[in-house]
């Protein structure tokens, strides 16, 4: 495997896994948060039922290169976005905003729209999901 | 053991070695879904020392191996109950008579996340999630209204809920009393199984302490007066889900199943008072005999937990109840029609492991909640396997068979020492606290999940046989955005209509009962017919209980 390190400048990237909403289903945000961190990233994960208000300020507070939200209860719309938003407005352009859950096609157009990078649906490998992240997360620019 | 039969079973293993040069094993390991080896054969050498009275003894007998009814399906076909709710109370109860009128035997409500962590739906928390899941419930008129036209006299519920369940349980109650219902022709069922949502599920509202308070009151409160109401279904469903082992399955479930009782006793109640009115939960996954060897051993287990360990004396307290649902984890977005066919062969495992009742999945439910025309495939499934397939003719049919009994044995042992080990640590509820179920299932998920990367498992159309699927091959369910806002409607409606003090006096009362040690059913069914919300009542109980964060551990 490449060292993430080096890819990113001595830089390991940072990944929180959050679970927004009511949603109590963590299995597979488990199972990616530890794939994650045995391929090398650091991982923060947040635990269930998250505020969009908590993840934002958890990704500040850890400076994270990626946000990955794990969703299945179907209230991706009206999460996700905020999410997203409130990111931007404190000045994280650049972070890599992944969604993986159960979300029906039409939903993934406009998640991708608001600034969702990349959704894993049911049947994602985490040899994919690691792989995207290695080619798209992105150092900080400061 | 016979000498022939030893001598011939070695002489047929140096046939095997050498058959095996030429024709070598397809994979290195042979193991179930749930990594467990299984051998190419059982002979009676596996089963030495097998007793058939001991083991199996007859249907409807201790230990209940081959079933609890003594003439099982002949006399009683299992309970074909399909989970359901969306959206507003008039909408699912209009799915409810579709089902009833399809030959459907009894109900189960499926509630919204709101509605399952004790949030109304004009909540903040609620946000999105209205009516997504299930069925949104803030007060008794939504309970009203989502049994309008259907006489609760003469149907079974099931209830789906946890944290919140007293407060659902309590609008059931005055629901079903309003309509002249009797106390003693209340039946069906409460989830009510809260020590499962700290190991799998997490739809909790307070810390574990208090809960399990909560879960006697509701014991207490129901063996005194309503009498065919099953207080709990104690699940192993989630827990599987989840990603546990069927060994972690039925090991955690029966462990929570004993912390319930002893739980019960330690409240001064009789074992045989409640006993019968526990029921069980189980996940029917796609290992076809590992799950009928679940279902066995599981009452065969509980017998003896029930008549060695907490002395029960009624032989009705010992038997294992339960229902099963399809596993839900085993369906796939990719290629949907093929979850039919899963489906059936878990159903049929669920009905030769001798199940009560069943629920069986559509095919889309990956995808979002099921259409009608998939809830009805699923529904004509179990009526296949009722009227056309003739499993239903004999009781038991794999028993005897040497590798279901060798099975239902190894899954018995493995599950007997979780058992100790949770014992030792001092039962369930500490258990819990030091995370041990919730780490040992994260690990089997995990372990699950590597398999499936390097396809030493196999999911068909996920990771062998995929194809390009560029438009969806079936029609899914479309959520109307709308329930949201009609939802919200009704709960102002509600509040404004609502006798104010009425409404002050009961929640202060409740505030009252929960600071003391009685049991606080009775006020929360005063809360309920004086229409108090959900999340009113939750919200104070919370003031008093607590609440409880994940901690977050992967």
């Amino acid at each position: 495997m490449v060292s993430i390190e080096k890819e990113k400048g001595k830089e390991k990237i940072r990944v929180l896994i959050a679970k927004p909403g009511l949603d109590g289903h963590d299995r597979g945000a488990k199972i990616i948060a530890r794939a994650l961190r045995d391929a090398g990233f650091e991982v923060i994960y947040t635990g269930i039922h998250q505020t969009p208000e908590m993840i934002i300020k958890t990704a500040i507070q850890e400076d994270v290169h990626v946000v990955g939200l794990s969703i299945l209860s179907g209230a991706h719309n009206a999460l996700v976005p905020e999410v997203i938003d409130g990111l931007k407005k404190a000045g994280n352009e650049d972070v890599l905003f992944l969604v993986g859950g159960i979300i029906p096609d039409e939903d993934i157009v406009s998640l991708k729209k608001n600034g969702v990078h990349m959704v894993f649906t049911p049947g994602a490998s985490l040899e994919g999901v690691i792989d995207y992240i290695k080619k798209n997360a992105k150092p900080h620019t400061s | 053991m016979d000498e022939t039969l030893k001598q011939g079973h070695g002489v047929w293993k140096k046939k095997l070695s050498e058959h095996e040069k030429k024709h070598p094993p397809i994979h290195k390991h042979f193991s179930t879904i749930s990594n467990m080896d299984v051998p190419l054969i059982c002979t009676p050498e596996e089963l030495e020392g097998f007793d058939y009275f001991r083991d199996l003894g007859f249907p409807g007998e201790f230990p209940f191996t081959r079933g609890v009814h003594t003439n099982m399906y002949r006399g009683k076909l299992w309970t074909m109950r399909q989970f359901s709710g969306f959206g507003t109370a008039e909408d699912t109860n209009k799915r409810y008579r579709i089902l009833l009128e399809s030959g459907q035997q009894g109900l189960s409500v499926a509630f919204d996340m709101p509605t399952l962590m004790g949030f109304d739906s004009d909540s903040p928390q609620a946000k999105g999630e209205v009516g997504r899941c299930g069925v949104a419930i803030d007060t008794l008129l939504d309970m009203e209204t989502l049994f309008d036209g259907i006489s609760l006299g003469d149907i079974t519920t099931s209830m789906t809920i946890n944290g919140p369940a007293p407060v659902l349980l309590a609008m059931y109650i005055v629901a079903a009393e309003k309509k002249g219902v009797k106390p003693e022709c209340i039946r069906g069922t409460l989830q009510n199984d809260i020590l499962k949502e700290y190991i799998a599920q997490k739809e909790w509202l307070f810390p574990p302490k208090p809960s399990m308070k909560l879960f006697v009151d509701t014991l207490e409160y129901c063996t005194e007066n309503y009498p065919n109401w099953n207080i709990v279904s104690i699940s192993g469903y989630h827990i599987r889900e989840a990603g546990a082992t069927a060994v972690q399955e039925l090991a955690f479930t029966l462990a929570d199943g004993i912390a319930y009782v002893q739980a019960g006793i330690e409240r001064g109640l009789n074992v045989d008072a409640f006993a019968q009115r526990l029921s069980f939960f189980w996940d029917v996954h796609n290992d076809f005999f590992e799950e009928i060897a679940k279902l066995r051993a599981a009452r065969r287990m509980w017998a003896h937990i029930m008549r060695d360990r907490f002395k029960a004396k009624d032989p009705k307290s010992w038997m294992l109840r339960t229902h099963a649902q399809t596993a839900g984890v085993s369906l796939t977005a990719q290629q949907p029609l093929n979850n039919i066919s899963r489906t059936t062969i878990q159903a049929l495992a669920a009905v030769l492991g001798g199940t009560n009742s069943l629920h069986t999945n559509s095919m889309d439910e990956t995808l979002s909640l099921p259409t009608e025309q998939a809830v009805k495939v699923a529904l004509r499934t179990q009526q296949i396997l009722a009227e056309e397939s003739g499993v239903a003719n004999v009781m038991d049919p794999l028993g005897g068979s040497y590798f279901v009994e060798w099975l239902t044995n190894k899954v018995e042992k493995e599950a007997y020492e979780y058992i100790h080990k949770i014992d030792e640590m001092g039962g369930m509820l500490l258990a819990i606290e030091k995370g041990y179920p919730q780490s040992e299932i994260a690990n089997a998920a995990y372990r699950y999940q590597k398999q499936l990367e390097t396809k030493e498992k196999i999911i068909v159309g996920v990771n062998k046989y995929q194809e390009e699927e560029k438009t969806r091959p079936i029609d899914v369910l479309y959520i109307d955005k709308t329930f949201e806002d009609r939802q919200k409607v009704r709960i102002e409606k509600i509040k404004k209509s609502r006798d104010m003090i009425k409404v002050k006096a009961t929640l202060s009362e409740l505030k009252k009962t929960c600071e003391g040690t009685q049991n606080t059913m009775p006020a929360i069914l005063e809360c309920v017919r004086a229409y108090c919300t959900k999340q009113e009542v939750c919200d104070v109980m919370k003031s008093i209980f607590g609440t409880y964060r994940d901690p977050g551990s992967y």
